[in-house]
């Protein structure tokens, strides 16, 4: 493996000089979810209903914000190619890229989940379902966000192309999800939908950054 | 091949720096019946390509004659349309790691990040390659950078960025180098330089195959130029 730690460094030097590229995401959650109570009224039984689909689909859309630009300015500037050509630091590449989109996507949506609680009035014990299921599922989004911006890097308006792309991956996630955050508030076990996303979530690690890798090579040549 | 120890006063064991093994002249890559066809456009066909260890190989030919599609193909980036590339002999495809470690490649794009700095972009080359760290500052000083090693590089010049591209050249372990327009935007000191850096990389046994649209100044002592013509 080649010096991970210089990839994952260099991914967090350019997130911290590129701050639009992680804020407005995650600024997009947040206003998402402050206009709801705003929109269909603070009726705290109406909110906590509806939460665990307007938590997920705020936090699935955030992080398709998040993932056209990810690997656009390193094809641009022949830094993908140039891995291609090299072969060998292009996992450490593909894995650093995934671990800084989680950092910056999908980490700020869990430690966001109090304030989302307090907006949608949700209880203790969804709140515990949210974090979890926020905690095994943002992985699983960048995941899927990371194939979708390598096999369209090479497009030149691949916003769309990615959204069509993705959106249809993301249907299984949101589905368990926003199940497990209904049963919790039910009072009924979860660990069901868990076990699945945890599933979802292993099979997506072993096979996704083959994936990237191909369609990067796919992309370069 | 130079001795890789040498004793000196029967004593003291000199492991002197080599950083590949190569007897001078073997045959490093040979394309045979290199075929690329673009938009339905037969670039070149039949193409016979050798780079030997110690050799120069320049590629010239108009604009869209297929130099930079022939450098893609060498760097085992695309694979040809026909034929087949040899590497020491042996088919690519069955040494394609040995091969890509052994390759340095610099494209028509830079490889350089705008947002991070010459100092940033040279480590995380280094590293990427493999490489020990090294006093990035002296090396940035030669290529007459000093000064500009902290500064973002999209603030640089085209030839200030092109000279933090062509760095990696200076440490980098590899022997064969493949350079798609390594002159661009340099000026004549830097183009002296690159040139003379070259003759010394030929002379420890490497190979260089480069496009360029002017012609080298200085004389290498095994140097070969292929024309590509421009075909309809």
């Amino acid at each position: 493996m080649v010096a991970l730690s210089t990839f994952v460094q260099r991914e967090l030097r350019l997130l911290a000089r590129q701050k639009a590229d992680w804020l407005n995401p995650v600024l997009f959650f947040v206003i998402v979810l402050s206009l709801f109570p705003l929109g269909v009224g603070p009726e705290p039984n109406l909110l906590r209903l509806m939460a665990p689909g307007i938590v997920w689909i705020a936090a699935l859309l955030s992080v398709l914000l998040a993932a056209e630009r990810l690997f656009k300015d390193d094809y641009r500037n022949g830094v993908v190619e140039q891995l291609v050509a090299a072969r060998q630091p292009l996992l450490s590449f593909v894995l650093a890229k995934l671990f800084t989109n989680w950092l910056s996507t999908g980490l700020p949506l869990v430690l966001l989940s109090p304030l989302v609680a307090l907006l949608l009035s949700i209880n203790s014990a969804e709140f515990v379902a949210m974090l979890l299921t926020l905690l095994l599922g943002t992985p699983l989004l960048s995941l899927l966000s990371v194939m979708g911006a390598a096999l369209t890097v090479s497009a030149d308006k691949g916003g769309i192309l990615l959204a069509l792309l993705i959106l249809p991956l993301y249907i299984p996630l949101l589905i368990f999800a926003s199940s497990a955050m209904e049963a919790a508030a039910m009072g009924l076990p979860y660990h069901g939908q868990l076990a699945i996303m945890l599933a979802m979530l292993l099979f997506a690690m072993a096979l996704i950054p083959l994936a990237v890798i191909s369609a990067l090579k796919l992309n370069v040549s | 091949m130079r001795p890789i120890f040498t004793v000196v006063d029967s004593q003291i064991l000199v492991i002197t720096p080599q950083p590949y093994p190569v007897p001078t002249d073997e045959l490093l890559l040979h394309g045979a019946g290199l075929c690329c066809i673009r938009q339905d456009r037969v670039l070149f066909e039949q193409l016979d390509f050798r780079v030997h260890a110690g050799e120069l190989v320049q590629i010239a030919g108009k604009n869209g004659a297929g130099k930079s599609s022939l450098l893609r193909i060498l760097a085992a980036l695309v694979a040809p349309d026909d034929g087949s590339l040899y590497y020491r002999q042996q088919p690519l495809t069955a040494v394609a790691s040995d091969y890509a470690a052994n390759l340095c490649y610099i494209g028509h794009q830079s490889g350089i990040h705008e947002q991070l700095t010459a100092l940033e972009n040279l480590s995380f080359w280094r590293s990427a390659s493999g490489i020990a760290k090294a006093d990035d500052f002296a090396l940035l000083a030669e290529l007459g950078l000093a000064g500009l090693e902290d500064i973002p590089c999209r603030m640089l010049s085209a030839g200030q960025q092109r000279r933090v591209s062509l760095a990696r050249l200076w440490f980098t372990r590899r022997q064969l180098w493949i350079l798609d327009e390594p002159f661009t935007a340099l000026d004549q000191t830097a183009i002296a330089m690159l040139q003379q850096h070259f003759a010394e990389h030929l002379q420890q046994g490497g190979a260089i195959v480069l496009t360029t649209h002017q012609n080298l100044s200085m004389a290498f002592t095994r140097q070969t130029t292929l024309e590509l013509a421009y075909r309809w």
